[in-house]
């Protein structure tokens, strides 16, 4: 787990890249991996990387080379299946120095070009360079766990884990893209390749790109989400299937345990997924087992109950950590300065905390239960597209929408008039059953409502330029998938992607050095969990009903049994009132929003006035007004920190240990 | 206040508190629920300002979405209380 960062000459007359500018970039982005720094360096080429040592912490530094030194690569992930390639690339007669996974990729590429990477089952960002033909290959790992963006102009290609380390680079523009805001106030997040900048391209997730020596470039799709046909048999009855979901989890959880020469932790929010991870993980390797969880000081949020049963049911030595609302405000801007994107919620910032209690108490890697909800229609989301289903078919019951009082318990309190308000809400669309967005309809007619605050000349730049639309390219299956897993598709190249493993996962664990690993990301746990039929996912509105199987008798059924909890944090309120820290005012001012131009300026004023005043008499926000407040907030604070404020350029002071510089060997300055 | 003030009055209310101004398109006849524009929380906030501006008490029975689903049907619904009122 690391950060990686380079840049390729296409145009003959560049100058070799500068160590300078190489140091700036790994330098912007340098918590990724604070135990080693590398470079390598030719004269088309340069290569650098921020190593953060799991897997052999001796021998496995970056770049590293193949055995004639032609071919470089620069790597960010773990590749879990590395000691069995290893065996198998020995047996075709590959030689290798190193016990590291990166020196594995290099020799399966070697041998098997870019079908190498449909053998690897890990998380990964990388790039090779084949000095020899002149051919830069970027390549990300399906759900796309680690980041990888690419800026390509005036004869250079140049690429990096956080756009962060592509901003150290004055050429590059510092813009946001109308076309990737209006996406993350549509999807939660902007969906690759479209990024929140300007000229700036996030590599799709299960996707290699090779740029030529002529800086043309081609991409190949190695891997997608993909369901059987509706209707399809499945082999396997409910109880097999249970046994080999158990089976292949644990393997997946034994793979992530030990395949790293550091002890792992795990997460445990309290819930059934993280349970499951945190039981595995323990089961996997004798000694003590650590565990971590946020605890909340809004009764309304916190799940202290079920982790204590948890981390007692496994033995754990657990570590808490208790949000106070103050928190969330106070640590905000240095959360956005590692989301790169505006968010919608403040939930990442716990979590950004939570690493900085599992760094300081010496552990390097976390196992956490991300991906469970969407392999396993864990989410209420897909719920809710089930009900609306069922009663579009007969329209005028009023049992049939009843059904939403079990997804939503406020609704089962309200009066019975109050209930007909929601209902008119979901009644939005509900016979457009064929639309291929038919699940997600709802959520983004929600999200959309920040939209309202977008300034006039925003919205034209964002007609003018328009983001590809998501449903017109989709893949070609979609349409014969049964209705969930449409659902779960569209679930995981959205929120999933984006938001899930990178706002809320890498980019706050890697915030203090924190590697994350995800068993419910293991490549033949989504090929299996994808391929079960519907019903054994979501057995009529039974969530996880196959996980919760597997959990069964192992872990404390009140965590079984409990509904679903959606993980969050107290939102807009963290921002209001007489505690709130001043960044919030000055960045809501009507010169900061003009500055960012990206919303109204008079229309920001009148939300947070009523937000403030609504706080004040200890009045409820409405759904929309907190989200909107929320997202326009960290808009203003990605701007303010990575467009205006430059301060990530600081970093300096960086001693490469790893360093080849074969540009102009003749003039090695002493240090970079 | 005739049908006409009021469904002018209503529509600047959503203008400003729910739409702030900032250029968002509202017609009389959209469903305000349906878009998402007035949320399960936002309908609080639309009553609260009819009760208080027109003087109106709405009933249990009355708060149904036939009545506050759209500006046209508040300014019908509201007009014809407060007729009956008088």
């Amino acid at each position: 787990m690391c950060g990686i960062a380079g840049i390729l000459n296409v145009a003959e007359r560049h100058e070799p890249p500068t160590l300078e500018l190489l140091t700036a970039m790994v330098s912007a982005i340098r918590y990724r991996g604070p135990d080693e720094y590398g470079v390598y360096r030719d004269r088309r080429a340069g290569l650098v990387h921020a190593r953060l040592s799991l897997i052999d912490l001796a021998s496995g530094q970056q770049p590293l080379a193949n055995e004639d030194g032609t071919l470089w690569i620069v790597f960010n992930g773990e590749i879990f299946n590395y000691i069995e390639l290893r065996k198998e690339l020995l047996a075709l007669g590959h030689k290798f120095r190193t016990q590291s996974d990166t020196e594995v990729i290099v020799h399966a590429w070697e041998a098997w070009g870019n079908d190498a990477f449909r053998r690897f089952n890990g998380q990964w960002a990388l790039a090779l360079w084949d000095s020899r033909k002149g051919t830069l290959v970027l390549s990300r790992d399906r759900i796309g766990v680690r980041p990888l963006f690419v800026c390509a102009g005036e004869g250079r290609i140049r690429f990096a884990s956080e756009v962060k380390a592509l901003f150290a680079d004055p050429a590059v523009p510092r813009e946001i893209d109308p076309a990737g805001m209006d996406q993350t106030f549509t999807y939660w997040t902007s969906v690759a390749p479209v990024s929140l900048f300007r000229g700036i391209e996030e590599l799709r997730p299960g996707c290699v790109r090779t740029y030529a020596a002529d800086g043309s470039s081609e991409e190949t799709v190695y891997w997608t989400p993909a369901y059987p046909r509706r209707g399809e048999s499945y082999p396997l009855t409910l109880g097999e299937a249970t046994e080999a979901l158990e089976e292949k989890l644990e393997r997946a959880t034994r793979l992530r345990i030990l395949r790293a020469d550091v002890p792992v932790g795990s997460y445990l929010s309290g819930g059934l997924d993280s349970s499951v991870t945190a039981w595995m993980g323990r089961k996997a390797k004798e000694g003590v087992f650590r565990t971590y969880s946020i605890r909340f000081e809004d009764a309304e949020y916190d799940e202290t109950e079920y982790q204590r049963a948890m981390a007692a049911t496994i033995d754990s030595a657990h570590q808490e950590l208790v949000v106070r609302r103050g928190d969330i405000a106070r640590v905000f801007p240095d959360v956005i300065r590692h989301t790169e994107r505006p968010v919608l919620r403040t939930a990442p910032a716990p979590l950004y905390l939570l690493s900085k209690l599992v760094r300081d108490s010496g552990i390097k890697a976390v196992l956490t239960g991300e991906g469970a909800d969407e392999m396993l229609a864990g989410y209420d989301i897909f719920r809710e597209a089930e009900i609306r289903r069922f009663w579009s078919r007969q329209p005028a019951s009023a049992a049939r929408p009843a059904l939403f009082n079990r997804l939503y318990p406020y609704l089962a309190r309200s009066p019975q008039q109050a209930k007909g308000m929601a209902l008119q809400f979901w009644r939005q669309g509900l016979e457009r059953t064929g639309d291929p967005g038919y699940s997600h309809e709802p959520r983004w007619r929600v999200t959309s409502q920040v939209k309202r605050f977008f300034a006039r000349d925003f919205r034209a730049a964002i007609a003018a330029a328009p983001a590809p639309d998501l449903l017109a390219g989709l893949p070609a299956e979609f349409a014969g998938w049964d209705s969930l897993a449409r659902a779960q598709y569209l679930e995981v190249v959205t929120l999933l992607s984006g938001y899930l493993i990178s706002s809320q996962g890498d980019r706050m664990l890697m915030a203090h050095s924190v590697e994350g690993r995800f068993p419910f990301l293991d490549a033949d746990v989504m090929e299996f969990c994808n391929g079960l039929p519907p019903s054994y996912k979501l057995a009529g509105l039974n969530e996880k009903f196959i996980l919760k199987r597997v959990a069964a008798g192992h872990i404390p059924d009140a965590i079984i049994r409990r509904p679903k909890q959606p993980y969050r944090a107290p939102d807009a309120a963290s921002f209001l009132g007489p505690g709130a820290p001043p960044y919030v005012a000055e960045l809501l001012s009507e010169d900061a929003v003009r500055d960012a131009g990206v919303f109204d300026p008079p229309a920001v004023r009148a939300l947070y006035s009523k937000c403030a005043a609504r706080d004040a008499a200890g009045e409820l926000f409405s759904n929309a007004d907190n989200m909107s407040l929320v997202g326009i907030l960290s808009t203003q604070l990605m701007h303010h920190t990575l467009i205006r404020r430059r301060d990530h350029e600081s970093g300096g002071h960086i001693t490469f240990t790893t360093r080849v510089d074969r540009a102009v060997p003749q003039q090695l300055p002493e240090t970079a | 206040m005739t049908k006409d003030d009021l469904r002018t009055a209503v529509h600047e209310f959503i203008r400003k508190n729910f739409l702030f101004d900032a250029g968002s398109p509202l017609t009389d006849d959209q469903s305000l629920l349906g878009s998402g524009v007035v949320d399960s929380t936002g309908i609080l906030e639309l009553i609260t300002y009819l009760e208080e501006t027109c003087h109106v008490k709405f009933a249990d029975n009355e708060l149904v979405a036939d009545n506050f689903d759209t500006i046209d049907r508040i300014a019908a619904f509201v007009t014809q209380k407060l007729a009956s009122k008088a």
